[in-house]
């Protein structure tokens, strides 16, 4: 997949073994560190006295709820970014776990392409452009205060909904976004649309910014999503 | 319990005691009195009669000396009648009256007195008793006056007699009433409790029975009955959900699972491989939405998903679905328009906007225009436009989806609702079916509904929910989620 992403150290919290296992595995085959706690005090231990980059933690978990893992982590102060797995998916629930602290919640069941584009996303060693004012992909360059977009010497003029997509896009620069990552942060919707709604405006996207450009700044990620970085990277 | 047991112990019984002593207390002291009232009066009566003829009697002695006196006495002595009369010497001697004897020592006191006596013309020893007044004449003679109590004691008798009497008959009436009414609401109970045992048993299409009597029993009946109707559509509904799953995620496995197998006995090169694992997964997360679709289905149906009600224009959720399909619709050649006026509206925005999108996909994917002429156009919409649209009329927000496509026959409208229907002229489409129902769920559940209607020609599909409604105001309380706390 991305072996432009830097190696992160995980921590999956997770009481179903063989899922568990998987994780692991599908993790360390792109490069990263994880390591696995089966339940929720020894994750909530672990979890205190490793340096992990982000927390994958299951909804439910024997001993300790993954929520309660996470409120005891924030009540010491410990902002690990947490993404939240459950097999409850609904509105409400995902609702319920971001306010007792999650970073982002994936629900059950997911594909690990999804999983693994959340977790760069959140990782702490991918703090990234996010405070700056101004976005710059090659020669493309997006200022965030004067709302302008440029490629090379070509001004450029997007829609509001391009300019927050194309934002979105550059704020994570180098990773994978997924479609769904793509619906949820740029349009606010956590449904699951039937049709490829969201390809469309990527197309309309990577017209306005790609076309007549030789070298293409917004790939398709096969299985995955998008992302844009300069090819040459 | 015995039937005995459970009748007393009933609620009316039980008021019925109490109102019976209450009114027994009240019976008592209303004939008390009476009874003290009438005394008084027949004491008053007695007194001011005996005090005339008192003065009568000393004045005609005052005047007439002690042979008028003795004449007078014994001529009133004589008329028939209670009173009692007694004239004696200074020493004690009687000398005129109808008195035979008296308690000792009445003469020798003056003023006024009770006492036994017995008449001077009674041949029986029965003692009476009698009010008298004794007054001390000049020359040492004394007269009494007095009336025989016997008519003061039998209209006591009377009034003690009507005491008991009607005692009796608030009792046995009220405990009759009591057990009649009792039995009567005890009779309505084991009804109910008869059904509901009947219903937690399993038999779900029982109904209390209701009277016509509009009474709290029958309005509980009915509040129930509303109860158990929504809890069987509930039923039903589950039902429904499992039989459709049962149905219709099985053929996808078993697809799934005979690709997997066919793709395991061909021993094929790499690429097959490839081919059969991704079409596996495109199986799976298409099995996937469809559960989640259910799933949704199913909580918003039950009412679960009122979590999350806030307040928001429903123009700006049908801007949003516009703005979010409009490449969409404009990829398959459509035009997707917008119209919107203010619309406030109370609910789950979320569950709103993919109602709406629902629709809108809907209205993409088979709302192209039909072949052949058609009549004129009741909105002004071209042939391959989409009508998005949000306004209020009173206090119903109407969301709506107007295509220019074949429409639905006006009997296969209540039908296309239902999950899992592919109408036929839609059956080689791609779409889990669910489209329509979830829209449905959603408006029923912001105490709505989903309309379809005719735009002739083509479809028009609206969302009609109150601007707000009373259940979710009821609810509202709970939607102040608090985050949960750890210790």
């Amino acid at each position: 997949m991305t072996a432009t992403a830097p190696e992160m150290r995980l921590l999956i919290i997770e009481d179903d073994r063989e899922s568990a296992d998987y994780l692991v595995k599908a993790f360390r085959e792109v490069g990263h560190v994880a390591d696995l706690a089966s339940d929720g005090e020894e994750g909530l231990a672990m979890a205190e006295s490793g340096d992990y980059d982000v927390l994958v933690v299951d909804r439910m978990l024997p001993r300790r709820d993954g929520l309660s893992v996470i409120g005891a982590l924030r009540e010491k102060s410990n902002r690990t970014p947490v993404l939240i797995l459950s097999a409850l998916g609904q509105v409400d629930d995902r609702i319920k776990g971001l306010r007792a602290g999650g970073d982002d919640y994936l629900p059950k069941p997911y594909s690990f392409a999804e999983l693994l584009a959340r977790v760069e996303v959140l990782s702490r060693r991918n703090v990234g452009p996010a405070e700056e004012t101004t976005y710059r992909v090659g020669d493309l360059e997006l200022d965030r205060l004067s709302h302008r977009v440029a490629r090379g010497k070509d001004e450029l003029t997007l829609q509001p909904r391009e300019f927050r997509l194309l934002e979105y896009l550059m704020k994570h620069a180098g990773q994978v976004v997924t479609r769904t990552m793509l619906l949820e942060n740029v349009w606010d919707y956590h449904f699951d649309p039937q049709t490829n709604v969201i390809d469309v405006h990527i197309s309309r996207l990577r017209s306005k910014i790609d076309k007549g450009f030789e070298r293409p700044l917004l790939h398709t990620i096969r299985g995955a999503g998008y992302m844009i970085r300069d090819g040459i990277r | 319990m015995t039937a005995f047991g459970k009748l007393i112990r009933t609620t009316a019984f039980r008021l019925t005691l109490v109102y019976l002593f209450l009114f027994a207390l009240f019976a008592a002291s209303l004939l008390g009195y009476f009874a003290w009232n009438t005394r008084r009066l027949i004491t008053e009566q007695i007194t001011t009669t005996v005090n005339g003829e008192i003065s009568e009697v000393t004045d005609i002695y005052t005047s007439r000396g002690l042979r008028g006196l003795v004449f007078t006495v014994e001529s009133r002595a004589l008329r028939p009648g209670a009173n009692l009369y007694l004239v004696t010497t200074p020493t004690g001697q009687a000398i005129a009256g109808n008195v035979g004897s008296l308690m000792p020592g009445v003469m020798a006191s003056t003023g006024w007195i009770e006492t036994a006596y017995r008449r001077l013309d009674e041949q029986d020893t029965a003692t009476h008793r009698a009010l008298v007044n004794v007054t001390q004449l000049s020359g040492g003679f004394r007269l009494l006056i007095g009336r025989d109590l016997e008519e003061r004691r039998r209209l006591f008798g009377i009034v003690a007699q009507a005491a008991q009497w009607s005692l009796l008959v608030v009792v046995v009436l009220g405990i009759g009433g009591g057990i009649f009414v009792a039995r009567r609401v005890l009779r309505r109970i084991d009804a109910m409790t008869g059904t509901t045992q009947r219903i937690m048993a399993g038999d779900l299409s029982g109904r209390l029975p209701v009277g016509r009597s509009g009474d709290e029993l029958d309005r509980l009946a009915e509040n129930l009955n509303a109860m158990l109707e929504r809890i069987e559509a509930l039923m039903m509904g589950l039902k429904e959900v499992s039989d459709n799953i049962a149905h219709d995620l099985k053929t996808p496995l078993t697809r799934l699972r005979n690709r997997a197998e066919e793709a395991l006995a061909k021993s094929g090169c790499e690429a097959d491989y490839r081919v059969a694992l991704e079409r596996t997964i495109e199986e799976s997360d298409g099995l996937i939405r469809t559960f989640n679709a259910l799933l949704m289905i199913a909580r918003a149906e039950s009412g679960q998903a009122r979590g999350n009600m806030d307040n928001f224009d429903a123009a700006d959720v049908a801007s949003g679905i516009h703005e979010l399909y409009e490449p969409v619709a404009e990829d398959d050649g459509m035009t997707l328009r917008l119209k919107t006026a203010a619309a406030p509206l109370h609910g789950n925005r979320e569950l709103i906007s993919q109602a709406l999108a629902n629709l809108v996909e809907n209205a993409i994917k088979y709302g192209q225009p039909a072949a052949g002429p058609q009549p004129g156009p009741v909105v002004s919409l071209d042939a391959k436009q989409i009508l998005i649209e949000a306004r209020r009329k009173d206090d119903i927000v109407l969301l709506s989806v107007t295509d220019r496509g074949p429409g639905i026959p006006e009997a296969d409208r209540k039908h296309a609702v239902e999950r899992f229907v592919r109408l036929d002229s839609s059956r080689t489409q791609p779409g889990s079916g669910l489209g329509l129902s979830l829209a449905s769920a959603v408006a029923t559940l912001h105490g709505g509904e989903l309309r379809l209607g005719d735009a002739r020609p083509g479809l028009v599909a609206t969302l009609a929910i109150p601007s707000r409604t009373a259940s979710i105001e009821r609810i509202s309380p709970q939607t102040q989620d608090v985050p949960q706390k750890v210790a």
